[in-house]
């Protein structure tokens, strides 16, 4: 199964994201990568690389960032990963963190995360 | 010529230079940004000091080195993936030199703004701290390979990057979270800009 990550400045949404994802898939490989050590609002390189650790496998991770350096720290934890199979996807973290938990627990493959993010990225929530 | 004793000093005043500016940069940053840019930097940068100690023995790159992966872990905001990125590409260009001249700090500090561009996928115009180093880069290089003094070709360097802060109240900001404020964000200096300009500072007060 693929792992998931959820990296955010605020360590409550990360957590919170990580909370519902698993109403929906409890047996997901997800894990919560928000604010420094200490719980201060910011990333942090080392959370966002113990976090991979943890629920990194032979299927890959998945990560979803908040935005700015959350995109930043974590390219450069991939960067110090060299050779893993590790992916960033492009899309809101909390319909994208659902999505993926979901998708990852039901056993879809790493390279097909991205389309699924990008079909809850476009699911308006409104008729008009 | 910059040597590894004077670049460990010239290290620790940047810091103190950040640390003592942390309020004036956090200032900046709250109001086009997430109010954060002085405390981050002050705590990545105090964390350097921590990490220079006992590097007494270590040649430039392997200083700059390590100040590129302490702010990449301690900082918590954009500046520290952008100013880590930065230093530890200028310390690949300077790997096992114990003593760098003006023509090592060109090539470094070329080195650094590539690697700001390539975490950012930024450029000039856009309202952020390359917007004081690409100037100061351009006037350093000019400076060097006319020939003249590295002391003089870094005055010039400063003055550029100024009129770079300056220039940035002029911009509205399209990269990272100033972003959001958009228009808005004219008549604000940039807080990047400003912390770029003070390293440059501390670097010409220190050759």
């Amino acid at each position: 199964m693929v792992g998931v990550v959820i990296v955010s400045h605020s360590q409550t949404l990360a957590e919170g994201v990580v909370e519902l994802a698993k109403l929906m898939a409890s047996d997901a490989n997800i894990v919560a990568a928000g604010g420094l050590e200490g719980g201060a609002p910011g990333t942090s390189f080392q959370k966002i690389y113990d976090a991979v650790e943890k629920v990194y496998s032979d299927d890959g991770v998945a990560i979803l960032m908040d935005m700015g350096s959350a995109v930043m720290t974590t390219e450069m934890v991939i960067e110090a990963m060299e050779g893993r199979k590790i992916k960033m996807l492009d899309g809101p973290i909390v319909e994208g963190g659902v999505v993926v938990a979901l998708e990852a627990s039901l056993g879809t493959p790493l390279e097909e995360l991205q389309e699924k993010v990008d079909e809850a990225r476009d699911t308006k929530k409104l008729d008009n | 010529m910059i040597t590894n004793s004077q670049m460990i000093d010239i290290l620790k005043a940047i810091a103190a230079k950040i640390i003592e500016e942390k309020d004036f940069l956090t200032e900046l940053d709250n109001e086009i940004g997430d109010g954060d840019h002085g405390i981050n930097m002050a705590r990545g940068f105090g964390a350097v000091v921590e990490k220079l100690e006992g590097m007494a023995d270590k040649d430039i790159g392997s200083l700059l080195k390590t100040t590129g992966m302490t702010l990449v872990s301690t900082v918590g905001g954009a500046s520290g993936p952008l100013y880590g990125t930065a230093f530890m590409k200028a310390g690949a260009v300077l790997k096992d030199k114990n003593e760098m001249d003006a023509n090592d700090l060109v090539a470094a500090m070329e080195a650094a703004i590539g690697g700001i561009q390539m975490r950012g996928k930024a450029t000039t115009g856009e309202k952020t701290m390359l917007d004081a180093l690409c100037p100061a880069y351009d006037a350093l290089k000019a400076g060097v390979e006319a020939g003249e003094d590295l002391k003089v070709a870094l005055t010039k360097a400063v003055e550029a990057a100024e009129k770079g802060v300056e220039y940035t109240k002029t911009i509205a900001a399209t990269k990272g979270r100033a972003s959001y404020v958009g228009d808005r964000s004219i008549g604000h200096q940039d807080p990047g800009a400003t912390s770029s300009l003070y390293i440059l500072k501390v670097l010409l007060a220190n050759v």
